[in-house]
């Protein structure tokens, strides 16, 4: 198995880092097919993932987290904003000490939800395994020994296993052989989008601790998306909150669950259903259903959900405040002299 | 209301013994559900708990005679004292939607999207209950409101795609609800849901069971939805229930070993940087039946034996049951 591209920038440098990040999806409609509208999936993320961590991102379905996914992999084009790999410019290569997007794909890999559509169901999971490397040139009797290496790692008996198609095996099964497909070309960053949320409880707790070993073992930087707070709980270094295609609040994890400084950030906390039966809520933390993002409301988006907006959150989008060291949410009552009568009142 | 549904205490609201269903087809044989008996009472929420491919889904839909021609189905069904596998059409059509009502995953396949919201709740009261057609419009909105979706009046000429999918979630209970049912049958409603709009369809859920008395049997295989509307949970492997007894005290502390593992794999706060307890391997194929304890296999604590017939369904205490030949009677006493 070859080494990972080797470190450019130094430790202190994010290996991935995202400025402003837009992406809009046209509707089209009428007789002309003109557009008609626009889904505001993704507008204006920026976000650092730092070498060796695991950055959670959670939010609610619409919210951009997935299409923030396809962003940081390069499935999708960005509309704007920028994309800084280990200190170089992604797909700027012909300005120079840009990275190639075929270097980058190399170094970025990714995890899909549903395991059976992300595999070829025609190829053998050796073969699908060793696809990518001999597309990168590896010759085909090493990418055959390396997809059996790598069968060996995610907990699949290369004898056993190798030869089988996907419809051969279980949910848990497919989405080791999925890890080990994003692992084949020894990249630095995986993407995992909703990795764990098809399995049952049993086996998302065998590919969860499959998931810590591997870091370790490939010295790997994660970014696992999921909609489940306790999974991101578990697995995080840090965690960004998103809603309606913008980050409501970013920070470590532990400042993130105990000190939540966004409204959102916290009705999203407590509505997460109690073990025990003892502690049942009465009332919902939040009312209604998120907007759609075709038309989302002006200044803060949260706000029509949000018990504490006042006529301030309709007029000036929030900035992003910050709470603690590293700990920033966007919302005016973090930000002093916001015009909003809590402002500062959650500043830590 | 038909009438036939008054349960008594001597006939609970559900009565299942000895449930069999088995599907076989040209390729394959799937014994979905090997004995089940579960009794509910009026008023009582039952959570069937279990991972896919337990049967929990397979039980429900038997409740309901909903299972497609080809399973074959034996053993008692009672719903309200009254045999469900001998109705014939005219006498389900009456059952169904009268009696016992279901709510699904899914509103917008469950909903018929070329009929407006108000529509296809007065139809069901109009079917059931012959009242006039604005007797049956005022008690659309009445049901709206009921399950508190938003401006009712103008919802009611909605269709199902204008809906979000929490109002399209309330828009179906609505229809379950509309004939009053003793019997609320639901599978997992709750599923795809946002986590906000999950947790608000849940304590709407058990506002309306309390507000109308309703016996309700909800299938999930969240420990957590389950520890926020049950009474009494069955978890359920294999085709079979190995562990029952009250949310709290199988929650605190489960007795049957995979009711012990899904709980240890259920990933909650404080869990961080420990690794998960899991349970290794994965369920059985059930193409046949299992003739020893099914979970054996993947068991942490088997012993001879375990596979040397199936393991009764004992009482341990009082109220709870765990079919497991290492959990003695006694075991489990509270402890918190």
């Amino acid at each position: 198995m070859p080494p990972p591209a080797p470190d450019r920038g130094g430790a202190a440098q994010p290996l991935l880092e995202t400025r402003g990040l837009v992406k809009h999806f046209p509707i089209r409609g009428g007789l002309f097919g003109r557009q008609m509208g626009e889904v505001r999936a993704v507008d204006g993320v920026s976000l650092s993932v730092r070498k060796g961590e695991t950055l959670g991102i959670v939010g609610e379905s619409g919210c951009g987290k997935s299409t923030t996914a396809r962003l940081l992999m390069r499935l999708l084009d960005p509309g704007a904003g920028e994309m800084i790999f280990d200190g170089d410019a992604v797909g700027r290569d012909d300005l120079g000490g840009g990275i190639s997007l075929k270097d980058y794909r190399r170094q970025v890999q990714m995890v899909f939800q549903d395991s059976y559509a992300s595999l070829n169901p025609r190829l053998p999971i050796e073969d699908t395994i060793a696809f990518a490397p001999e597309v990168h040139g590896v010759p085909a009797a090493e990418a055959r020994e390396r997809a059996r290496e790598l069968l060996a790692a995610v907990g699949l008996a290369p004898a056993q296993f190798a030869r089988r198609y996907p419809h051969e095996l279980s949910g848990g099964q497919r989405q080791r052989v999925n890890i080990a497909r994003a692992l084949a070309l020894r990249p630095r960053l995986v993407i995992l989008d909703e990795p764990v949320s098809a399995l049952d409880k049993s086996v998302e707790a065998q590919v969860l601790n499959l998931l810590v070993d591997l870091k370790e073992s490939f010295g790997l930087t994660y970014v696992f998306i999921s909609h489940d707070l306790n999974v991101v709980q578990y697995i995080s270094d840090r965690v960004l909150v998103m809603y309606l295609g913008q980050v409501a609040e970013e920070g470590p994890v532990d400042e993130i669950y105990a000190r939540p400084g966004h409204p959102y950030t916290r009705a999203l906390l407590a509505s997460r259903p109690s073990m025990d039966p003892s502690q049942r809520r009465t009332d919902p933390p939040l009312t209604g259903d998120p907007p759609n993002p075709v038309n989302p409301p002006s200044g803060c988006r949260f706000r029509t959900r949000c018990p504490f907006a006042e006529a301030i959150c309709a007029e000036i989008p929030p900035v992003a405040a910050t709470l603690s060291p590293g700990h920033t949410a966007a919302c005016h009552m973090a930000l002093p002299g916001s015009g909003h009568s809590q402002a500062g009142g959650i500043a830590a | 209301m038909s009438a036939a549904l008054k349960p008594t205490p001597e006939a609970p609201l559900i009565r299942l013994r000895d449930l069999h269903v088995k599907f076989e087809s040209r390729d394959r044989t799937v014994n979905a559900v090997n004995g089940v008996d579960l009794d509910l009472a009026a008023g009582e929420v039952l959570c069937i708990l279990g991972e896919s491919g337990s049967g929990k889904s397979v039980t429900l839909r038997a409740l309901m005679k909903l299972l497609p021609k080809t399973a074959k189905v034996t053993g008692e069904i009672k719903v309200g004292g009254r045999d469900v596998q001998a109705m014939n059409e005219g006498q389900l059509a009456d059952f169904r939607g009268g009696d016992v009502a279901m709510i699904f995953q899914e509103p917008m396949t469950a909903l018929d999207p070329v009929f407006t919201i108000g529509r296809q709740i007065a139809e069901t009261v109009q079917r059931h209950e012959g009242a006039s057609r604005s007797a049956d419009d005022a008690r659309a909105l009445e049901l709206l409101e009921l399950v508190q979706i938003p401006s009712a009046k103008r919802r009611l000429s909605a269709y199902p795609h204008e809906l979000s999918g929490g109002l399209r979630q309330r828009a179906m209970i609505a229809v379950a609800l509309a004939c009053r049912p003793k019997l609320l049958l639901a599978d997992e409603p709750t599923t795809a849901l946002d986590a906000t709009v999950q947790i608000q369809v849940l304590l709407l859920l058990r506002s309306l069971q309390e507000q109308l008395g309703m016996g309700v049997v909800f299938v999930t295989h969240d420990l957590g939805v389950a520890g926020e509307i049950a009474d009494r949970v069955a978890v359920m492997y294999a085709g079979k229930v190995v562990e029952e007894g009250p949310v709290g005290a199988l929650m605190a502390g489960p007795l049957h070993p995979y009711a012990k593992g899904l709980l240890g794999a259920t990933v909650h706060a404080g869990m961080r940087g420990k690794r998960l307890t899991t349970i290794p391997g994965a369920p059985p194929m059930l193409d046949k039946v299992p003739t020893g304890c099914a979970f054996a296999p993947r068991c942490a604590e088997v012993i001879e034996g375990c596979q040397d017939g199936v393991p009764p369904l004992r009482q341990i205490v009082p109220g709870r049951q765990a079919r497991c030949i290492r959990v003695a009677p006694g075991e489990g006493q509270p402890h918190i």
